[in-house]
């Protein structure tokens, strides 16, 4: 079922968006419920806006145009949409204007295969843009988180003042799938982030400064264009700036800036959803750690893998940045698997940098050949040992059998 | 060096019907080159939006990268501003105005960033008729850069690098009559007679209003053989005729001298006199499009209003949004609650 392509309809406004597989219907489905559900009912006018852009760069710049004016929006994309976005993504970064990209991930390089599975984009969305960069992820791995994950994004963003990026795939946004049914809370509010409104700004003693971190937690205040007749204007730039917004190219002034972004990358971390602990049966100092679509697959592994007495303890990632319950959980087992459907094992090295990791405890599990991953192909890899090292089944090793 | 504009005030400035003075349309001191055009060009903005009281604070300034888009920080201090990436300003505008079409947004770009980079967001943003000024500070030259030819300068044309540029140039009236912008206007940034009311017409225009200004760079393409220098450029323009903009709240009386030949009504009720030589009307694309290809031809820049289509139909009306800013909405207009999900849920049973 795609059922999941109604999230954006429930928080967002405004959507940019460029054709692309697997990412097309995305914007198709919510044009398709924002027909039924925001049109007003006294004029029929459309309480919604949806525009198709003349390529990936002006998707998300009108995305990041209407952010800026203080609505929620959006942009989808694949693979090489990513890729022209960068340069967009890294101005939402430093400029801090919120921002949510779903990527349905397809198998790349280039063109590669338009229409087959991969989870493949996790660096290059995770350091989109050039500088020191870095974005928050968010990993679904049902259409029901598609939903969860969907909603939650636009909270994140607002309240983080930084683009968020769903990594969804082919698997998860084109191919049919069972779901849980969804579930939205009426009592639920948005949250819009710091945002000073007119009184606010009428009531604040002194200057307002846009990039001053009042609060301690790397994320500043901002207003709206047209707020505010006299008080709370400012100058957004991708240049860097003062705490006041004004350009400069003072070398401390940048410094502070920027380690203040990395303040707001800690809040961050108590922000996202934290991950999934899936015990095995039994004690064991193996594991694996997963993400997204690898899900089903790998707990359907690790429950064949327990009736052949193989243990391992898994860890279903939801988010980057990663909180601390991943490295508690690194740090608690000896030999780790990393299950991804990418060559190059990207989620085992964006662990290994940014938790500095020793990489010979994570063991590259991967398959790329654009056709869901199975339990079958995991368990098959686990039970070889990949790269190296036998995982020893835990009733020999009770029976002092050597492997 | 500090460019914090000192707080002095003179008593008697004069202020306009809001209680608004020139100052309070001011910015940053430019940090441009001595003699830019581009502070002219920054100057006429202010007194337009001056003369017409438009509350500061009710516009957006928009720019891309190159010292044209910087020049946002030089007018309007109490509006917001985005310096955004390189050729990318129609998109981030075309999102700001569908978040809220209550602002009155104004695009500031230049030659490189428009011709070059930007072309086809130009194109696009164009084409959609988004309710916008769009403003290219058009030098013939890459000046943050230290003076590469650009894209619209003329074959032949020589900056102070001294190599006549060998390549077609694109000139961005044409393009802009071609692709359906619905108010298409050329001056010189040495001109602000002339600027002035062409872009307070932008202002009350609704669609995407495109005025190319020529404004010299005085650092690298300021020579004589130039013809985007001052001095081709005062010897070269001519007008399509004088033009005067009529605000709506003000009465049409006899202070406008008679002789006029057309009147163009905007859309907010607001009026355009053009005292202007030959038929051709300025409604007539057609026509705007052959006139500034024939004097091309004969050597000569032609300026003023070249065509405006007062009954334009804007990216909004297109759409068909509401009329309040979408960005207003909240969880009451924007969540379709559980129940709507419910139905949802079911119709995938």
């Amino acid at each position: 079922m795609r059922r999941w392509r109604s999230a954006p309809s429930t928080a967002a406004p405004v959507a940019g968006w460029y054709p692309i597989t697997p990412s097309t219907s995305v914007v198709e489905e919510f044009e398709k419920y924002c027909g039924r559900l925001r049109i007003d009912p006294g004029s029929g006018q459309k309480k919604f806006a949806i525009a198709q852009a003349e390529d990936e760069l002006a998707a998300i710049g009108i995305a990041i145009g209407a952010c800026w004016m203080g609505a929620r929006a959006f942009t989808a994309t694949s693979g090489p949409g990513l890729s022209l976005m960068s340069e967009f993504l890294g101005l939402a970064y430093f400029a801090e204007v919120p921002v949510v990209l779903f990527d349905i991930q397809r198998a790349g390089p280039s063109t590669g295969m338009p229409t087959r599975t991969q989870q493949s984009d996790v660096l290059a969305a995770a350091y989109a843009s050039h500088g020191d960069t870095k974005h928050v992820l968010l990993f679904p791995a049902t259409p029901k988180e598609c939903f969860d994950m969907g909603a939650l994004s636009f909270d994140l963003a607002d309240r983080l003042q930084t683009p968020v990026i769903v990594l969804s795939d082919l698997d998860l946004g084109m191919n049919d799938n069972l779901s849980e049914p969804l579930h939205w809370d009426d009592s639920r509010q948005y949250d819009r982030g710091k945002v000073l409104s007119a009184t606010q700004l009428d009531e604040l003693s002194g200057r307002f400064g846009r990039y001053l971190d009042v609060d301690g937690d790397g994320i500043c205040y901002r207003t709206y264009p047209g707020t505010h007749p006299a008080k709370g204007s400012f100058f957004t730039r991708g240049t860097s700036r003062d705490e006041y917004a004004v350009y400069t190219e003072d070398g401390d002034a940048y410094q502070r800036n920027m380690e203040r972004l990395l303040g707001k990358w800690e809040t961050a971390k108590s922000l996202v959803p934290a991950p999934e602990f899936h015990p095995a049966r039994k004690a064991t100092s193996d594991g694996v750690l997963f993400f997204g679509t690898s899900t089903a697959s790998t707990l359907e592994a690790l429950d064949l893998l327990r009736d052949e007495h193989i243990h391992l303890d898994g860890l279903r990632i939801c988010a980057f940045p990663f909180s601390d319950a991943v490295l508690e959980f690194i740090d608690a087992h000896d030999r780790i698997f990393v299950i991804e459907q990418n060559r190059d094992g990207q989620l085992r090295k964006l662990l290994i940098g940014e938790c500095e990791i020793n990489p010979r405890k994570l063991q590259a599990l991967t398959y790329y050949a654009g056709m869901p991953i199975t339990a079958r192909y995991i368990r098959d890899a686990i039970r070889s040992g990949v790269g190296g090292g036998q995982v020893v089944p835990l009733r020999r090793q009770t029976a002092g059998v050597k492997p | 060096m500090t460019y914090i504009r000192p707080q002095f005030r003179h008593p008697n400035l004069p202020a306009n019907e809001l209680g608004f003075t020139r100052r309070d349309y001011e910015g940053a001191l430019s940090t441009l080159c001595a003699g830019c055009g581009h502070d002219s060009v920054s100057a006429a903005i202010i007194e337009a939006c001056f003369e017409l009281a438009i509350e500061p604070h009710r516009v957006a300034k928009i720019s891309g990268i190159g010292c044209s888009s910087k020049t946002p920080t030089y007018f309007l201090g109490n509006s917001h501003g985005f310096n955004s990436v390189h050729g990318r300003m129609p998109s981030v505008a075309t999102g700001a105005n569908l978040a809220n079409r209550e602002m009155i947004y104004v695009g500031v770009s230049g030659d490189g960033d428009t011709a070059s980079i930007g072309l086809g967001q130009f194109a696009h943003a164009t084409r959609r008729n988004l309710n916008m000024v769009y403003i290219v500070e058009n030098n013939g030259c890459y000046g943050l850069t230290k003076g590469q030819d650009s894209a619209t300068a003329d074959v032949g044309s020589a900056s102070k690098k001294g190599d006549p540029n060998p390549y077609e140039a694109i000139d961005l009236c044409a393009l802009a009559l071609q692709l359906g912008a619905t108010y298409v206007a050329r001056s010189f940034s040495g001109d602000k007679a002339q600027l002035v009311p062409l872009i307070k017409g932008a202002l009350a225009h609704s669609g995407f209003a495109f005025i190319d200004v020529i404004s010299p760079c005085v650092t690298f393409n300021d020579t004589p053989q130039s013809t985007k220098g001052y001095e081709f450029v005062r010897d070269h323009m001519e007008a399509t005729g004088k033009m005067d903009f009529v605000p709506v709240r003000k009465e049409i009386t006899a202070d406008y001298e008679p002789g006029y030949t057309q009147e163009v009504t905007l859309h907010d009720g607001s009026v355009i006199h053009l005292y202007k030589e030959g038929a051709d009307s300025v409604r007539d694309r057609d026509a705007a499009l052959r006139a500034v290809r024939e004097h091309k031809r004969r050597g000569r820049i032609l300026t003023g209003l070249l065509y405006v289509n007062p009954d334009s139909q804007e990216l909004h009306h297109i759409l068909g949004t509401v009329k309040t800013a979408l960005r207003d909405f909240g969880e009451a207009d924007l969540c379709p609650g559980s129940q709507a999900l419910a139905n949802i849920n079911n119709s995938f049973r």
